[in-house]
């Protein structure tokens, strides 16, 4: 934010001079044919992934030792922008020589470091980053297909933001341990949300089950619906203090001071005792309140019966 | 060499544009408003400006045309002042404006959406043109504008505006047009159209950047959007942007007076630039060249993203566009492509060449060169002409 988000437009410039440099040329593009598989004795894979009609699209060819399972040959081909095609080279890259059981274990993480200049400046700009997602996901496409199961079966988590990888249930408890109110807060914690931003709200380069955004809503609602439990659902007898003022205050905020507001007035909660077997609520009247006749009779006795009836039969009331 | 065919995003300024504003920077630099001979200095060449600007869409003289820092500001004038003055007051609820619109009159209407103002977003038709007929489908008598722009910036595609302002004119809707397009690449007459209110900009006709202008039919003066020391007749406070609008109305002048040279020899350039492109295989051109402005090619090349082409390009020296340049960065599918609901394979594959008076034959030559080996070499990498073998069900 501030002075470097006010101009934009230099997506290019934040390209690493790899990333430039495979674009230009890229080392892997290629197909590897039937042909060429059957000479070195290997099984032909070809996996597709992405749609031209999304804006990203890869072809990728690999050529298994069906003994060892070592991957002999790795090309690709790829409909994309420059980042597309760098990251796709450069996954179609990183395959060569591995089992298709480490290959599945490269991600789009490792695809963006490997094409790092220096180790701490990331190779594209944030936007970009999705563009490496597409090439983590047709390892696992490509390694469905050499071992015939489902490409679900190699992702044991629910993924909300495919650039950084982070899952439903990382994201879920980091929001409730710190709890996180804002996308900021969440990127900040996560990463999540930091790159294409798809995965914020709706809207975005691609469509989700689950954004951020529903991830606050739905941390919201739970907090909302705790805190009406905790000042109801214990008995009043057992809460600590602070709990019985907490729930003296909500029963008055939600049934009670409405109605003195809009005469004028106000009430105040000053202490509660405990007097034998009962329980003492002392308070004060605000505004059009003190001194109103009825303070003392008809609305004391009103606020008496409300607190009674919500949190226990024991309390008094008692004005000073 | 160094070619810019980005012409419908920004332009060069023409030299003799920038020799007339020159003096008023330094020499020059008098307020206006205030009471010394510096002002005075500047009344003349003013005044002369604006006449330019009057002439060159045939505004009558008791007519507003306000100066403004950009179209942008315009186009946001006008739907914020007509929610005001109509929608807000619950007089009218309604404006009709249509799916291809600049970002700042589809943002604008968006917003004015969420405070409570319906909005109708008119289709364009497969050749990426508005038909007048579904203006007169959905005015209706809670309609307070329509606002339809004149030239399309992706497709250069010419909307039936004179069609359009008759239709307004006799329903009693007022009409606004982002002429921005236009300017300078067809004769623009607000008379001839029924045009209540139209938007241009400088920076698109040779000008220089941070000048606009508003016009107000007289009778149909809008509530400024901008309160202050009461410049511009109290229309568009803010100190006078002298250089500005001597600039504009100099670049007004010229675009005129090159009008026939755009028309002919401009035409010429791009009908050889495209007729090129086209025998390219697998290359598809939107909106029919006799219904587009003399300057825009928007073309798509099967099995290469937009990006990926401007790329090379840009590597040649060669200046093109995806789409609109401020919407360059979002990455976005280019939106004519899918409100003329081409191909979605094609949906990301849009390029726009967008000419000028300042073209040459050579730069055209080059380009034709340089696209033929980019094609050439982006499809060999392209998913969309890879082999597979037999068996193999694509999933691209």
């Amino acid at each position: 934010m501030g002075i470097d988000s006010l101009i934009g437009g230099t997506i290019w410039d934040q390209y690493s001079e790899k990333v430039t440099c495979l674009m230009n040329n890229p080392q892997n593009m290629g197909e590897i044919t039937q042909e060429q598989a059957d000479a070195m004795g290997a099984k032909l894979i070809v996996a597709d992934f992405g749609a031209e009609s999304c804006g990203d699209a890869v072809r990728l060819y690999w050529a298994v030792d069906p003994k060892t399972d070592v991957i002999l040959e790795s090309k690709f081909k790829s409909f994309g922008c420059g980042t597309a095609i760098a990251s796709s080279d450069t996954m179609a890259e990183l395959c060569k020589g591995k089992t298709v059981d480490e290959a599945i274990k490269i991600t789009n993480i490792d695809v963006e470091k490997a094409m790092r200049d220096t180790p701490d400046v990331p190779a594209v700009p944030p936007q970009k980053m999705h563009c490496s997602v597409m090439a983590y996901d047709v390892i696992k496409k490509a390694a469905a297909l050499y071992k015939g199961v489902d490409m679900e079966s190699f992702e044991h988590e629910i993924i909300v933001c495919e650039c950084a990888r982070v899952s439903l249930s990382t994201l879920r408890e980091v929001i409730r341990l710190n709890d996180l109110t804002s996308i900021e807060q969440i990127t900040d914690y996560t990463k999540a949300g930091a790159f294409c931003k798809s995965c914020i709200r709706p809207g975005g380069h691609e469509a989700k089950d689950i954004y951020l955004v529903d991830l606050l809503e739905e941390y919201q609602k739970e907090k909302l619906a705790k805190q009406a439990d905790s000042s109801y659902d214990a008995p009043f007898a057992q809460m600590t203090i602070v709990q019985r003022l907490k729930a003296v205050e909500k029963v008055i905020d939600d049934n009670i001071r409405q109605m003195l507001v809009m005469d004028g007035g106000n009430i105040e909660i000053l202490d509660i005792k405990e007097n034998g077997a009962n329980f003492d609520i002392y308070i004060r009247y605000l505004g059009a309140c003190s001194g109103c006749a009825s303070s003392s009779t008809g609305t004391l006795f009103a606020i008496e019966s409300i607190l009674k009836e919500k949190l226990d039969q024991n309390i008094r009331v008692i004005p000073l | 060499m160094r070619v810019y065919l980005d012409n419908n995003a920004t332009t060069i300024v023409d030299p003799h544009v920038f020799e007339e504003m020159e003096p008023f920077f330094v020499k020059k630099y008098g307020n206006p408003n205030s009471l010394h001979q510096f002002a005075s200095d500047t009344h003349k060449p003013l005044k002369e400006a604006m006449q330019k600007i009057y002439a060159g869409i045939n505004a009558k003289s008791e007519d507003s045309v306000v100066i403004t820092s950009c179209a942008t500001e315009s186009n946001n004038w006008v739907l914020k002042s007509i929610y005001f003055e109509y929608i807000l007051t619950g007089r009218k609820n309604h404006i009709i404006i249509s799916e291809v619109e600049h970002p700042s009159i589809i943002a604008t209407a968006k917003f004015l959406e969420s405070k409570g103002c319906k909005v109708t977003y008119l289709p364009i038709n497969s050749e990426g043109i508005v038909e007048a007929h579904t203006v007169r489908d959905f005015i209706t008598d809670k309609t307070a504008l329509v606002s339809i722009m004149w030239v399309n910036n992706e497709t250069g595609a010419i909307f039936p505006i004179e069609e359009i302002g008759q239709i307004c004119a006799a329903k009693g809707v007022l009409f606004h047009t982002d002429a921005v397009q236009a300017i300078g690449k067809l004769p623009v007459n607000v008379q001839k159209a029924n045009i209540d209110y139209l938007t241009m900009s400088a920076h698109k006709f040779h000008g220089p950047k941070g000048v606009g202008a508003l016009y107000m039919k007289k009778g149909k003066e809008l509530n400024p959007l901008l309160h202050g020391g009461s410049q511009m007749n109290g229309f568009r406070s803010g100190t006078l942007n002298v250089a500005g609008i001597v600039g504009m109305g100099k670049a007004m002048e010229q675009a005129i007076d090159a009008l026939d040279f755009e028309m002919s020899e401009v035409r010429e350039l791009r009908d050889r630039l495209e007729d090129a492109l086209l025998e390219i295989p697998d290359t598809f051109v939107v909106t029919p060249r006799a219904k587009r402005s003399a300057n825009t090619i928007l073309v798509s090349f099967r099995g290469i993203e937009g990006e990926a082409m401007l790329w090379d390009l840009n590597r040649a020296n060669i200046a093109a566009s995806t789409g609109s340049a401020c919407a360059s960065e979002d990455l976005e599918s280019n939106p004519v492509m899918e409100a003329i609901g081409a191909e979605a394979d094609l949906a990301h594959t849009a390029i726009r060449f967008s000419l000028s008076r300042y073209t040459t034959g050579e730069e055209i030559d080059y380009t034709i060169e340089v696209v033929k080996n980019a094609v050439n070499r982006l499809r060999a990498i392209s998913s969309s002409y890879a082999y597979a073998p037999q068996g193999h069900e694509s999933k691209l």
